[in-house]
This record gives structure tokens, C-alpha cells and sequence, in this order.
């Protein structure tokens, strides 16, 4: 019998528990997959583990429609002028295309994909605190792409995902259709970030200090503070434009004696934050990954928990950065560029933390590994893009230009979705109980790193010589680059596709993962895969942190000893 | 599933160690989506904000043709079905289940004298012609903007009511539970949460009143 | 330093508001650069260097250094008060047009621009300017967001339909500059260019003196210089060749069938019709999309345009 001194989260004082070792099964006999069986169990469980697969299936459909939506636009601007869909085609392909990924795929993917499967195991819990509001959570998330989808089967939308007024406001497309279901979609946000600052606050097993906790879930729980304090004004914005236009309230259009640009500050206010409800979970899969693959501590570990924080709280406060040219008052231009360099700091302060970790590290270049580092080196362009973008003079220049665009494609694909690849790759066994094929996973990874770069850095060179976003018609200097950067849009195709088919051939037909195959220290690792229905067989107790690689395995593998074994 | 020992009381769900886990868990989930529900309103508080910055006349004179009285009875209505349900938390807490089904009805009650005063503050400004956005024909405000004013006083309004609406949902609803013997000073924690939504929704009119009613 | 990265940027054509963005530009992407080449050698290096031999390798316990993690915060930190100084400066710069500079009125609408001068002359979508001197654009949109762009002075301007913004630039020299609308407003958003055409001061005030209003010529000479520069031919082609809108070649005379199922003959009273309130009647096949040139062409310049379509046959 083992004792184990224990600072139990809920009573902060410390106290002796009798604890033993609980080694995992290699070969699990009931999982969460064959406890519950069937369509109606799957539509009904309030099980994270389930919710966060049908999330998962979810944002990978709407990834594929507005996967698609991005390659025929591509295919579009192969030449100058028309090549085979009409200009209005084209401008509504394009804001479906915006709207979808942002709303239906990138702020969903991590936190309710794979952070609903992770965080309770994480945290050594059985699930989440209300895991009946998860699966509503759900259900409004589906019940706003419908919305969504029939405004695409009525007259689609035309303006741009970002709705500026008044051409939204006098816009013959189903404007309405679209901003009640993204309002709909909203609440889904906002309870999801509403559980789960709820569940790591009290649902921590013994041990789990604040300084203990994962660096995942310290990103997790940055993420949902800014999901519920900032979905709300989103969810405002939405409902006056569409009381706008029901009713001719007359806020932002100036026909009706409203204000434009008091549009955009209402959006971006919400917007702003919103790229960051994208970008911060990203930063918390980075350091499981670099971690497990270096077998190596963090590297700073309070300035990456706490920065994650810092960027949360600044991030609500840069929102005019977006709109330097609109006419906004010089003053707060001013501000606007000031915080923004400041929010950049603790942005680049992770990146080089998560560089020194590598140092003297036991460093395994495993597929989530190879998506880490595409991700370093991707980011890091995003963010020195960002600090040229916060700069008032350049921004003059390269506002609205492809400059943008592949700015923030590098920060929110480049970002979040190459790091929600590494999570996926990462955790697919634990999920699955099953390895893909490694070899195919590598060629899937460099196909997506230079594609990527392929599709986006020629957007650089042509936003800076001038050439404008949302253009279906472009001149002729810059037929290069837009034949260059479709080029990479289709590499980037066959390598989701290719991603797509070993994962899913993985499923039927891949070696069995056992409960560790990563050698990680992590929590979720010390339990079997797939996991039990309950997560753990008995109640975890932690007395290292997640990154202790200096300590043996049997250490992490503790529980209590004296418990119902019935739970 | 696997058995459940009867360690448990029924109320507590299995992924929480006790009653006294589960009941934090709840109030801390129902703080964060208050707060969430006060950025919600703040949008709308600062759209309110920037117009009457904008247009001070015009906000002055449309304020008086709202009526102070029924606003100010309104107030203490709300306030009062705070105290209402709060008293109906401290039945629970003393296993008072009878003094709990009449504060959750009193507090019904007020609600719907709340909802019927606002909807007769709405017929009388339809009469007049004072209706939101394109569709406002009042000419008893001598302002270009008027109907700005008016927008935003139904959109906040309208909003809080919607709210209010709900609430007397959520409260009927815990009646109906209390009536089937759901709870006692063990667990009353739908009480709880319910209550401080209900006290959100009486403090954001505590707001709305002075600055759409009392502006001088 | 900076010509590493000039690939990156079209010509500089107006010194006076763009050196200090080229400059700071150039900084940015260099520093960055620099920066960027470290962290991937670092990344391929150590990727190497500390390749796993075993399962069982130990790595040795770093937890932190705060000597290091100050230092690459307070660097990044300088490096950033720098970088949004200069851009601050050059970006007050900006929006500071000369006390001398000579003004120009700019009208935005969906799909065109129209510039207007001082004696009254307005031409579409090319604006004429004097090099060697500041000129202030004062700027407002007849219906919802453009945003004037002219990459190579590096200025840009949203236009608002409810209040006017300016711009200023300085052509050095002769010789036109691209003129973008870069805040998307519909359809033809893609089509709605410009060009700054920038001459010598003499040069200027003879192209002035010649567009006085009223214009020289036959009306169908006019009428056909006024379907150039008032935009028209951005929708509406000459030759037949299907637009946005309706072709001008043969419609004088024609059978035209209406969205709600009348047909009309196209005649002189159509035309102006058309021109001034276009969304009375919307041709079969076609979107309501016109915006009405009521106060922008006289009754003269109509009758100008309606000779000139006549001359437009099959």
C-alpha cells in the first residue's frame, strides 16, 4: 500500500491518501465505444467522449464544403478574368467560404472537438461539469449551420463573412437566414466555454494544483473566458442587423441615419477576440506535443500558462486594428496600434519557449511532431505579419490587399488548423484505440506544409505590389502568383484527402494503440484506449506535473485505493 | 453501465464526488453565463451609450413620452419578485416546501404584472404611431433621429422582456419540481441557479429604467 | 538595407507618403527574417542533434531560465516601441495633407468614380493631377463602402456614404498610377479601377481648360465621351458583348421584355427613364442593380448619350 501526499484541489489543505498503482490494460474488453451502441446512443450520450467524435465528424464535413468552396475559387482566379463561375458566384463562394471555416470549423475545432474528448481526462474526471448542456451545446451548434444552410439554398450570401454595413443592410442575399443561425451557433460557443470553466475549477482530481494543470487546459480555460465574454457582443451585433434589416432600425446604416463604422466596432469587437478563441487552444496542443516527442519538462511553463492569459485579456482590446482606413478617430487609431504590438509579445515569448524545450531533448519526429514544427515555422511568419499589419503606416498600405488574407491564413490555418492536425494525430489512438499508418501520415504532413506555403506566401508578394482582396476580375501583373498560389491549393487538397483516408482505413484496418504508445506522462495516457465509459476505473491521484519526464511512469499511474469499485 | 453503489443520493450526478461538489459546480456555471448574459446587454447598453452622446435633445425629449409612474412601478414589481424568489431559496434551505411553492408563484405572479404593464406601455405607443425602425409615423417628436430613440428603447426593452419571459418559464418549471417533492434543504440547487438568473434579469431593468424613463 | 525586400513593392511614385512606409517595411520583414532563420535553424539543429537513441533516454530537468526569458521579452518588446513609432510618424504623415495642397472632389458609387474639379469639370474614372504638387482628395460614396487605393503612393482611404474622408498623395513625375476600390461592395467590385494620370503643371491646366463643362463636339461626340467617363461602359458594352447590363449596340428601337412580363419598344423617353430612375423597369435576365445618375448628368448630357446610343446599330 502506497500513501501519497495530496493537496486535493476542492480544500486546498494537504492530506495523506492510501493510494495504489492502477497499470492500464493493453487490451481493453469494455470501452466507451462498445458500452454504448447504436444511432439513438450516439444522438443521445452525454458522454464528452462521444460529443467531442460528433463535433469532430461535424467540422470535418463543414471543413470539406468549405474546402471546396476555396478550391473553386482558386480554380476561378486561375486567370485574370472570368474562367467559369459569374462574379456574383464568386462573391458568394467567397463569403461562404469565410463564414464556415471561422464559424462551423476553426472555432469549434479544438475546444469542442478534441478539447471535449481531452479536458475531462485530463483533469482525472469523469466528464465535463453539465454534461447534458454539452450535448445541447451540440445540437445548437447544428441547429445554426441549418440556418445557415438554408440561407445557401434561398439566395446565399454575398457580403463577405463580415457583414459591413450597408451593403449588408441593402443586400438582396439571405442575409437574415445567416445571422440568426450564426446567432444560434453563438450559444453554442458560449456554453461550451461556460462548462468548461466550470469543470476545471471543480472537477480537478486530488493533486491537481493550478500548477499542475496541463498547458492544454490552461489554453482551454483562457479560450472559454474569452468565448463567454466575447460570443455575447457577436450575438448583439448579429441581432441588431437583423433588426436592421427587418425592421429598419436605422443603427448602422446611414440611409436610416445610422453609423457604418459603428458596425465594424460592434464586429470586431467580438471578431478580434473570436481570432484568438482560434489561436490559443492551438498553443495548448503545441506543448502537450513538444513535450510527449522530447520526453523534456516545458520550458517555461508559468510564462506559457500566464501568457495565455495576457493574450485573452489584451486581445479584447486591440479590435481596431482592422479598421485603420474606415475613418475611425485618430486616437483611437493610435491605441488600437499600440496594444496591438503589446499582444504580440507574449505570442512570441511561446514560440521561443517551446524552441528552448527541444534542447537536450530525446526528440522524435513522429507525425504530430512534424505538424509542431510545420507549425512553428508557420505561425511564426503569421505573427511577424501580424506586427507589420499593426503598423499604422504599412497597414495604410496593405489593408484589404492579399497581404491580409495571407496573413491570417497563416495564423488560423497555418496556426490552429496544422495544430489541430497535431492534436488529431496526437490523440487519435487514445480516441481510437487504433495507429495510422506512419509513413502515409509523414507524406500526408509535407504534403500539407508545402502546399500550404505554395497556396500562401505568393499572396504576400502580390498583396504588397497592390494587388486587392474579394477580387473575382484581377489585372494582369499578378496572374502569376494567383497561378502559383492555386497550384498549392490543390496540393493542399490531395493532402487532406490523402489524411482523410489513412485515418479513416485506420479505423478498420490499423494496429492496435495500447494505452501509451507515445511514452507520455499525461493523464489521459495512464488509462486505456480507447477509454473506459468512465474515463479511469478508479479516482486518479497526481503528485508530479504532466511534464515531470524525470519521474517514473508507475508514478502517474496512482489512484485512490479505497473505493467503491463499483465506480 | 456499471452499478451504482447507494452511497450516492439520487440528485448527485456520477461524475461528481458529492452533493456539496455538484451544488458549486452549478452556482459557478450559472456566474459565468450571468456574466456572459451582462456582455449581451452591454452591447446593447452601448449602442444606447453612443446615440444619446450623439443626439442629448433627442433623447431628452423622447424620454418624457414614456411614462416615469408605470416605470417606476415596474421597478419595485421586479424588485419585489427578487425578494420573492430569494425568500423561495430560504424555504428550501429550511425544508419550508410549502413557503417555496407559494414564493415560486408569488414570484410568477409579479412577473406577469411586470409583462402586463409593459404590454400596455406598448399598445398606447402603437396607438400613437410609435412603432421600431421604418415602420414609426409619430409626429410628436420635433427630431430628424426620433425614431432612433424609440429603436433602441425596444430593442432594450423587448430584449429584458424576452428574458423575463423565459424567466417565468425557468420559474414555473421549478414550481412544478417542487410540487412533485424534488427537493429539500439536501438539494435545491435548481433553485438557486434559477433564483440568480432571475436577480440578472431584475437588475438589468434596474439600469434600463433611469436611463430610458428618468433622463433630465 | 532595404533592397532585399523591394521585390515586394510596386515602384514609389509618391515619396512624400510612401519613403517612410517602404522604410518601415523593409525593417519589419528583415528583422523578421532574421528572426524567422533563427528559430528554424534552431528547430533543424536541435531536431538532430537531440535525435531520441532510446525509449529510455533521460533528458535533463529544465524548468525555466528567467534571465533568458526576460531578455527575449524585453528585446521583442524594444524592437515593437520602435517599430510603432516609425509607424506612428509615418502614418501621421498620412493623414496631414499640405496646407497648399490642390483639391479634388471623388464620388464613389456602385461600380465607378467620379472626380469632380473646381470649375466644375467631372470626368469618370480617371483623375488628372499635377505632379510635383500635393493633392488632397475630399472623398464620399453615393450608396455603401469603397475605399480609394493606389498602391504606388501607398495611401488608402475607406470612402463613407455619410461623412467625407480625405487623402493626399504627390505624383513626382508624369505617367499613371492604378487606382484600386479595396472595401468590397458588390458585384462588380473587382471592376470598379481608376487611373491617376499625373502630368506636368502646364500640361494640367490645359487638360483643365478642355473639360469645361458643357464640352466641344457633336452631341453624339459627346455622348460617347460621356459614356467613357461617366462609367457607363463599366456594365453597359457598345459592341454587343454581354455585361453586367443590357448592350447599347442596337438598342435604340428594340423590343425589350421586362422582368414582370411587359415588353416595350426602347425609345428616347426609355432611355432617360433608365438613366435617372433604373429601377423602374429592369430588363429580362438582369439584376436591379443601377444606381440612378439623377444629378449627375444634366438633361443636355442625357440627350448626348440617347444620340449617341442611336448611332449604335446591329
Amino acid at each position: 500500500m502506497l500513501t501519497a501526499e495530496v493537496k486535493p484541489a476542492s480544500t486546498g489543505t494537504k492530506r495523506t491518501l492510501k493510494v495504489k498503482r492502477y497499470k492500464p490494460s493493453e487490451d481493453p474488453k469494455n470501452t466507451y465505444l462498445t458500452d454504448e451502441k447504436g444511432l439513438w446512443a450516439w444522438m443521445t450520450t452525454v458522454d464528452h467522449k462521444k460529443i467531442g467524435l460528433m463535433y469532430l465528424g461535424s467540422v470535418t464535413f463543414f471543413f470539406l464544403v468549405g474546402g471546396i468552396l476555396a478550391l473553386l475559387l482558386r480554380t476561378e482566379l486561375l486567370t485574370p478574368a472570368k474562367t467559369f463561375i459569374e462574379a456574383d458566384t464568386y462573391n458568394q463562394f467567397f463569403t461562404l467560404h469565410g463564414a464556415i471555416m471561422v464559424f462551423f470549423v476553426l472555432i469549434p475545432s479544438i475546444p469542442a472537438a478534441l478539447g471535449n474528448f481531452v479536458l475531462p481526462m485530463q483533469l482525472g474526471a469523469k466528464d465535463v461539469a453539465f454534461p447534458r448542456l454539452n450535448l445541447a451545446s451540440f445540437y445548437i451548434y447544428v441547429i445554426g449551420a441549418i440556418f445557415t444552410f438554408i440561407a445557401l439554398a434561398n439566395n446565399g450570401l454575398d457580403t463577405g463573412w463580415t457583414f459591413y454595413t450597408p451593403y449588408s443592410t441593402q443586400s438582396s442575399s439571405s442575409v437574415i437566414w445567416v445571422t440568426i443561425g450564426v446567432f444560434i451557433l453563438g450559444f453554442s460557443s458560449i456554453l461550451t466555454g461556460t462548462n468548461f470553466i466550470a469543470t476545471i475549477h471543480k472537477l480537478r482530481a486530488p493533486g491537481i494544483t493550478w500548477g499542475k494543470l496541463p498547458l492544454n487546459l490552461w489554453a482551454l480555460y483562457a479560450t472559454s473566458i474569452i468565448q463567454v465574454l466575447a460570443t455575447p457582443v457577436l450575438a448583439i451585433t448579429v441581432l441588431l442587423l437583423t433588426m436592421e434589416r427587418a425592421l429598419g432600425i436605422g443603427i448602422f446604416d446611414p440611409a436610416l441615419g445610422g453609423d457604418p463604422v459603428l458596425f465594424q466596432h460592434f464586429f470586431w469587437f467580438y471578431s478580434h477576440p473570436a481570432v484568438y478563441i482560434m489561436a490559443v487552444p492551438a498553443f495548448g496542443i503545441i506543448s502537450e506535443v513538444i513535450t510527449t516527442f522530447s520526453k523534456k519538462h516545458i520550458f517555461g511553463y508559468w510564462a506559457i500558462a500566464l501568457s495565455s492569459l495576457a493574450i485573452a485579456f489584451i486581445g479584447f482590446l486591440v479590435w481596431g486594428h482592422h479598421m485603420f482606413t474606415s475613418g475611425q478617430s485618430a486616437v483611437a487609431t493610435t491605441v488600437f496600434s499600440f496594444l496591438t504590438f503589446l499582444v504580440g509579445i507574449p505570442t512570441g515569448i511561446k514560440v521561443l519557449n517551446w524552441v528552448a524545450t527541444l534542447y537536450k531533448g530525446s526528440i522524435e519526429m513522429k507525425t504530430p511532431m512534424i505538424y509542431v514544427f510545420s507549425f512553428l515555422f508557420i505561425f511564426s511568419i503569421g505573427g511577424f505579419t501580424g506586427i507589420m499589419l499593426g503598423t499604422l503606416s504599412a497597414d495604410i498600405h496593405l489593408h484589404d490587399t492579399y497581404y491580409v488574407v495571407a496573413h491570417f491564413h497563416y495564423v488560423m490555418m497555418g496556426g490552429t488548423l496544422i495544430s489541430f492536425l497535431a492534436g488529431l494525430h496526437y490523440w487519435w489512438p487514445k480516441m481510437t484505440g487504433k495507429m495510422y499508418n506512419e509513413f502515409q501520415a509523414k507524406v500526408g504532413a509535407a504534403l500539407i506544409f508545402i502546399g500550404f506555403n505554395t497556396t500562401f506566401l505568393p499572396q504576400f508578394i502580390m498583396g504588397s505590389q497592390g494587388m486587392p482582396r474579394r477580387y473575382y476580375n484581377y489585372i494582369d501583373q499578378f496572374t502569376i502568383f494567383h497561378q502559383t498560389s492555386t497550384i498549392g491549393s490543390y496540393i493542399l487538397g490531395v493532402g487532406f484527402l490523402l489524411i482523410a483516408y489513412y485515418l479513416a482505413k485506420s479505423l478498420i484496418s490499423g494496429e492496435k494503440a495500447g494505452s501509451n504508445p507515445w511514452g507520455s506522462r499525461g493523464l489521459e495516457w495512464q488509462t486505456t484506449s480507447p477509454p473506459d465509459f468512465h474515463n479511469f476505473d478508479h479516482t486518479p491521484v497526481v503528485i508530479n506535473g504532466p511534464y515531470d519526464y524525470h519521474r517514473p511512469m508507475e508514478e502517474f499511474q496512482l489512484g485512490l485505493a479505497n473505493e467503491d469499485k463499483d465506480h | 453501465m456499471a452499478n451504482h453503489s447507494t452511497s450516492h443520493p439520487t440528485h448527485v450526478h456520477h461524475h461528481f464526488v458529492d452533493s456539496d461538489q455538484q451544488f458549486d459546480t452549478a452556482k459557478l456555471g450559472m456566474w459565468v453565463f450571468l456574466v456572459n448574459e451582462i456582455l449581451f446587454f452591454g452591447g446593447l447598453f452601448c449602442a444606447y451609450i453612443i446615440y444619446r452622446a450623439w443626439y442629448p435633445e433627442l433623447f431628452q425629449m423622447a424620454a418624457l413620452e414614456l411614462n416615469t409612474f408605470w416605470g417606476a412601478v415596474n421597478t419595485v414589481v421586479l424588485i419585489g419578485s427578487s425578494l420573492t424568489v430569494a425568500m423561495a431559496i430560504r424555504s428550501a434551505q429550511k425544508d419550508q416546501m410549502k413557503g417555496l411553492k407559494i414564493n415560486l408563484l408569488i414570484t410568477i405572479g409579479l412577473a406577469l404584472v411586470f409583462m402586463v404593464i409593459k404590454g400596455f406601455e406598448y399598445a398606447h405607443k402603437f396607438e400613437l404611431g410609435i412603432f421600431p425602425g421604418e415602420y414609426y409615423t409619430y409626429e410628436g417628436i420635433d427630431h430628424p433621429q426620433a425614431a432612433i430613440f424609440f429603436s433602441i428603447y425596444y430593442m432594450l426593452t423587448g430584449v429584458h422582456a424576452v428574458h423575463v419571459l423565459i424567466g417565468i418559464g425557468l420559474i414555473y418549471w421549478i414550481y412544478l419540481r417542487a410540487k412533485k417533492g424534488e427537493f429539500s434543504s439536501e438539494y435545491y440547487t435548481p433553485v438557486e441557479i434559477t433564483g440568480l438568473y432571475w436577480h440578472l434579469v431584475d437588475l438589468i431593468w434596474i439600469f434600463l429604467f433611469p436611463l430610458l424613463y428618468l433622463i433630465e | 538595407m532595404g533592397s532585399l525586400f523591394d521585390f515586394m513593392l510596386p515602384e514609389l511614385k509618391s515619396p512624400l507618403t510612401g519613403a517612410s512606409t517602404d522604410a518601415v517595411m523593409a525593417f519589419i520583414h528583415i528583422v523578421s527574417f532574421i528572426i524567422l532563420a533563427g528559430v528554424t535553424i534552431a528547430l533543424i539543429y536541435f531536431a538532430i542533434k537531440y535525435k531520441r537513441k532510446s525509449e529510455d533516454d533521460e533528458t535533463p530537468l529544465i524548468t525555466h531560465d528567467n534571465k533568458l526569458e526576460i531578455t527575449w521579452s524585453v528585446i521583442p518588446l524594444l524592437l515593437v516601441f520602435i517599430v510603432f513609432g516609425w509607424g506612428y510618424k509615418g502614418w501621421l504623415n498620412l493623414q496631414t495633407p499640405p496646407d497648399n495642397a490642390y483639391e479634388i472632389h471623388v464620388s464613389a458609387y456602385k461600380w465607378g468614380w467620379t472626380f469632380s474639379y473646381e470649375n466644375g469639370a467631372q470626368i469618370g474614372n480617371e483623375v488628372h493631377v499635377p505632379a510635383g504638387r500635393p493633392v488632397k482628395l475630399v472623398m464620399q460614396s453615393q450608396d455603401v463602402l469603397h475605399s480609394f487605393f493606389v498602391p504606388d503612393y501607398r495611401i488608402k482611404q475607406d470612402v463613407l456614404p455619410n461623412r467625407y474622408t480625405t487623402v493626399w498623395f504627390q505624383a513626382e513625375e508624369e505617367g499613371e498610377s492604378q487606382v484600386f476600390c479595396t472595401e468590397y461592395c458588390g458585384t462588380s467590385h473587382s471592376d470598379m479601377l481608376a487611373t491617376v494620370v499625373a502630368h506636368t503643371q502646364e500640361d494640367f491646366e490645359a487638360w483643365l481648360d478642355e473639360q469645361n463643362t458643357g464640352g466641344g463636339g457633336t452631341p453624339v461626340e459627346r455622348g460617347e465621351s460621356l459614356v467613357s467617363i461617366q462609367g457607363c461602359v463599366t456594365c453597359h458594352s457598345v459592341d454587343g458583348s454581354q455585361k453586367i447590363g443590357p448592350s447599347f449596340q442596337g438598342l435604340f428601337g428594340r423590343e425589350e421584355t421586362m422582368t414582370d412580363g411587359t415588353t416595350l419598344t426602347a425609345d428616347e423617353n426609355y432611355i432617360r427613364e433608365s438613366i435617372l430612375n433604373p429601377s423602374a423597369k429592369i430588363v429580362e435576365g438582369y439584376q436591379n442593380q443601377m444606381v440612378s445618375y439623377e444629378g449627375r448628368l444634366s438633361d443636355d448630357d442625357i440627350s448626348d448619350i440617347i444620340e449617341y446610343i442611336k448611332t449604335l446599330e446591329d
